[in-house]
């Protein structure tokens, strides 16, 4: 793939996130290969516990103290945001052209400042705009996702659960960002309120053009959004595929495994679950991750498989689509290989 | 063996914490019946009094009217002995795992516990009985859990340790309020379907609270969905999700729906606004603010009682079972009985 043309919004390439902890380096995420599309929305699907939330952070440079390894490409608009200063990051990158909305809204929210006010703080950061043009259009941003104007006034905890998401959605919009970060904005919420709360992000799509990366363990909700799918497991991506397909064949078996884990309203099929759990991410295993809760392992699976390319454009990290897939990206380096070099 | 008849549970709100000042009406007027080996599923969003009513079946709260009915006991006038000896026959499955299990208590004091508060005197009685449930509930190898604290266990283990300890005292009710919405996807089924084996093993009467109408189709016989402290439909699950028949319910099975790439392409229609203050409800139908069938004049003043649902393919009742609180059904009732005549 040429690196320098493209008409993708975002292109993440082995992007590698640890932390340091006591008995060494959780490999949180390890070597993240996906794309975003302009006016797409690229759906991160996984377990708790796959680095889902740690891709967010490592996307957004919201890094802890304790990061072990932090590299890899991130291109938006094909300029590599991963070798700005840090300074420089936070500047123009976060919240300017990339912004978040956070997993638990009432947490994200400061809760001794009125909702008006922090969501007109963005704005307000580089000193462009006054307060009073600032609240305008914070108060036009209340308008757009639903918040009766008098709510600028208030503080987060007089506002219902589906309010708070909805202002937490009003400021990653207030600086009229390129893309947004989704991390579970629905998952704390009612159906009916997190049903409205996917139909403004649809609307916002639809008409305002915006792209989305929404990171969910929740399938039946992530198809209300989906363009592509990316599914993580132990810290990597081991499918990519366009929505379609992805809701009606899935191809790695750890997608199958999670599709059919999904209890449906209509329809005789009876949900499964996938047995066992997901592989500690300080020693993962050396093979395929998914290795010893898969269905189909064979002797292959002890090698880690490199990514297939199938003919329809899709992604898997499999061997069993060795067969029927049109070229194969080279396998990553090895753990001892990369520790080497750093 | 469960009677719930005309409930009601009221919240005293204090103005300045002295002088009266209205009520929450958090259950207002609930009726159902629930037999032993029946799962029984209780539907709504947050705020619509489904844990209060589970609070009040538990007698964590006094009913403030009505009368709950178990095997002939009623459970509001119980106190001291005949309370902890009825709360021994009622199981308890908390939403949050860790929340409700203790930090410092290792699971074989977690599990013990219940069994020496209600006299259990016999040290190898009781790890015989410790044994035996995580067998059950699939808390294998027990030697290795038994010393281990809540923290060290994947929240689905730290799920089946409250399952544990909910069936340790071999209760003929169970209440599970949300039990698997704070786990994975992956291990949701798993626990539901453990849940469901015991339920039959045991011939258990179950309550599951949720608000996940796709879980319920493969744990309980029949469903009530509540909304503003009242029940709007009860039915057979099946004919509920084949024939849902009040408006709310239509729109929660609008809203939850199964993973299909057509999703993204359509907005669903959810009915406007949020569930009213149950302090002052609206009057006639609690849901006639947000309904879009509303009938003026009607729904906004007299509150529907519920009715026997008209069956979609003929002139039967649905198995009698389908009951909706809405003034549509009669309506449609009289439709029909004038193209009879």
């Amino acid at each position: 793939m040429n690196n320098n043309e493209t008409t993708d919004l975002l292109r993440v390439r082995d992007l590698k996130l640890h932390f340091r902890v006591k008995s060494g380096a959780v490999q949180a995420v390890d070597g993240v290969n996906f794309d975003l599309p302009k006016n797409q929305a690229t759906v991160i699907l996984g377990e708790s516990g796959c680095g889902k939330s740690s891709l967010a952070k490592a996307i957004l440079r919201l890094l802890p103290k304790n990061v072990d390894h932090y590299s890899g490409e991130v291109f938006l608009n094909n300029q590599d945001i991963m070798k700005l200063s840090d300074e420089q990051f936070r500047k123009d990158i976060r919240w300017q052209r990339i912004a978040m909305v956070p997993q638990a809204a009432l947490n994200s929210l400061n809760p001794v400042m009125r909702v008006g006010d922090q969501v007109a703080e963005p704005i307000l950061l580089d000193g462009k705009l006054t307060k009073k043009e600032a609240m305008e259009l914070a108060l036009e941003k209340f308008d757009q996702v639903g918040v009766p104007a008098d709510f600028l006034y208030r503080y987060a905890f007089e506002l219902s659960g589906g309010m708070r998401q909805r202002v937490a959605i009003a400021m990653s919009l207030i600086t009229e960002p390129e893309m947004v970060l989704l991390d579970e904005p629905t998952s704390a919420l009612d159906v009916l309120t997190q049903a409205n709360i996917m139909n403004l992000l649809k609307r916002f799509k639809a008409e305002k053009k915006a792209s989305f990366i929404l990171i969910t363990h929740d399938i039946a909700t992530s198809s209300e959004l989906a363009d592509n799918v990316a599914v993580m497991y132990a810290g990597q991506v081991v499918e990519v595929s366009d929505a379609h397909n992805f809701f009606t064949e899935p191809l790695h078996p750890y997608s199958k495994a999670l599709m059919d884990s999904v209890p449906r309203l209509y329809g005789e099929m009876q949900p499964d679950f996938i047995s066992g759990q997901p592989p500690s991410l300080l020693k993962p295993p050396t093979g395929c991750r998914f290795a010893d809760r898969c269905p189909a392992r064979f002797e292959r699976c002890s090698d880690e498989p490199p990514v297939f390319n199938m003919s329809d454009g899709r992604k898997v990290k499999c061997w069993l689509h060795e067969s029927d897939s049109v070229s194969a990206e080279s396998n990553p380096d090895t753990w001892e290989e990369m520790y080497a070099k750093s | 063996m469960l009677k719930v008849d005309d409930l009601h549970v009221w919240y005293e709100l204090k103005r300045f914490g002295l002088g009266h000042a209205g009520y929450v009406r958090a259950v207002d007027g609930v009726s159902f019946e629930l037999n032993a080996g029946e799962a029984m599923a209780c539907v709504g969003e947050s705020g619509c009094g489904k844990s209060s009513l589970m609070k009040t079946i538990l007698r964590l709260n006094k009913p403030t009217k009505g009368t709950i009915d178990f095997k002939g006991i009623n459970v509001g006038e119980l106190d001291g002995l005949d309370l902890r000896d009825y709360r021994s026959k009622v199981g308890f499955i908390q939403q949050d795992p860790f929340g409700a299990l203790a930090p410092f208590m290792t699971i074989q004091q977690i599990l013990e516990e219940p069994l020496i508060i209600n006299g259990f005197t016999n040290a190898a009685e009781r790890q015989s009985k410790i044994e035996t449930i995580m067998e059950e509930v699939k808390l294998t190898p027990v030697e290795e859990i038994l010393p281990k604290f809540p923290h060290m266990l994947s929240g689905g283990q730290q799920q089946r340790v409250v399952i544990a300890r909910a069936m340790i005292l071999e209760p003929d009710l169970l209440v599970a309020d949300e039990p698997v919405s704070m786990l994975d996807a992956s291990v949701r089924v798993e626990i539901l379907k453990l849940l469901r084996n015991l339920q039959e093993k045991h011939n258990l009467a179950v309550i599951y609270i949720t608000h996940d109408l796709s879980t319920v189709r493969y744990f309980s016989e029949y469903i009530f969905v509540m909304y503003a402290g009242q029940i709007v439909e009860f039915a057979p699950i099946k004919s509920l999700l084949e024939n849902p028949t009040h408006p709310y319910t239509q729109a929660l099975l609008e809203a939850s729906g199964d993973p299909d790439a057509k999703n993204a392409l359509e907005y669903k229609e959810i009915p406007p606004g949020e569930p009213p203050s149950l302090v002052n409800p609206p009057s006639g139908c609690r849901f006639h603010p947000r309904c879009k069938f509303a009938i003026k004049g009607k729904c906004d003043v007299d509150m529907p009682k519920p009715m026997p649902v008209v069956d979609g393919s003929n002139m039967a009742i649905t198995g009698n079972k389908h009951v909706a609180a809405c003034w549509l059904v009669e309506e449609e009732w009289k439709e029909r009985a004038g193209l009879t005549n």
